[in-house]
């Protein structure tokens, strides 16, 4: 399966711009406006619902944060099967990623709720806790991804080789008519 | 009122994550991902500066829920930073994966440190 190999090459290393990516490099010369407010829009929508998640599930001071745990993982599973999707299979309009990727998983998950909260923790007397947020947040948020984006990848992988042997038997199937 | 103020810090602080990378992406043409980088420490900064002020006493929580929640909140990113990372390890730039992954955390946890003590030297 030779499509199995090239899947990854074409995925970018940052998923909001990225533009050593020569499509995104010229399409960042176009305006900007309806990227911006896609962007916005996403971020708006992300952000709700971590706020959301995080009045439904509170975290007490001196408590381990499971809530941004958890809304940092999911999103880096999301991101992991948005990217592959959005790469490798689905030609989807070019303000789709801005809006989902950028927007609404960049603002569901947060970096600075994550360091402050271990500060926090750090400067309360928890530091064990702290530490155990530091080191597991990390590592659940990297197996995310990397579990998401390679069950993906397989995915679709098989997809396109179905396809592909689809198109075939057509071909063959065609061949035959008219050879008749 | 509290999701709005959510609201309008993440409106600003989504675009701004998106401007800044590109910008920093115009002026280093490098394999690290310095944009990402620079924002979440940055965002790390501002979030350990309203949390130590609203702890002093010198910001309500309405900023809290429009800088901290909203605005940083959204500017920063882990799932930007985590597929980043993962895209550098496969890609045969391990050391990048790894300094990324490292470098992240040590200077987001730095610079929350620094924003609590910048509030308590302000406003304590």
């Amino acid at each position: 399966m030779p499509e199995a190999r090239s899947t990854t090459a074409e995925e970018p290393v940052d998923p909001d711009i990225d533009l050593h990516d020569p499509v995104q490099r010229r399409q960042s010369g176009e305006s900007q406006a309806p990227v911006v407010a896609m962007v916005a829009i996403g971020g708006a929508i992300g952000a709700c619902a971590r706020y959301g998640a995080g009045l439904i599930w509170t975290t007490a001071p001196g408590a381990f944060p499971w809530t941004t745990l958890l809304i940092n993982a999911v999103g880096c599973a999301v991101i992991g099967v948005f990217m592959v999707l959005i790469t490798d299979f689905w030609s989807a309009h070019r303000l789709v990623r801005p809006f989902f990727g950028t927007g609404v998983l960049g603002g569901f998950t947060t970096f600075s709720t994550y360091a402050t909260d271990i500060r926090a923790l750090v400067d309360g007397g928890h530091a064990r806790t702290g530490l155990a947020y530091l080191a597991l947040t990390l590592v659940a948020a990297l197996v995310a991804v990397w579990a998401a984006a390679s069950a993906t990848r397989r995915l679709v992988a098989g997809r396109i080789a179905a396809r592909a042997e689809r198109f075939e038997r057509a071909d063959e199937t065609a061949e035959e008519a008219g050879a008749r | 009122m509290n999701w709005l103020l959510v609201i309008v810090g993440a409106v600003v602080g989504a675009p701004a994550r998106y401007l800044t990378d590109r910008a920093v992406q115009r002026r280093h043409d490098s394999a690290f991902p310095w944009g990402t980088f620079t924002i979440n420490v940055v965002g790390c900064l501002v979030l350990g500066l309203i949390t130590g002020a609203v702890a002093e006493g010198a910001a309500s929580s309405h900023v809290q829920l429009l800088v901290g929640t909203g605005f940083c909140g959204t500017l920063t990113t882990y799932s930007t930073f985590s597929y980043e990372t993962l895209r550098l390890a496969e890609s045969g730039a391990r050391f990048y994966a790894a300094a990324n992954a490292v470098a992240s955390v040590a200077a987001g946890l730095g610079a929350a440190f620094t924003g609590t003590a910048l509030a308590q030297a302000f406003w304590a």
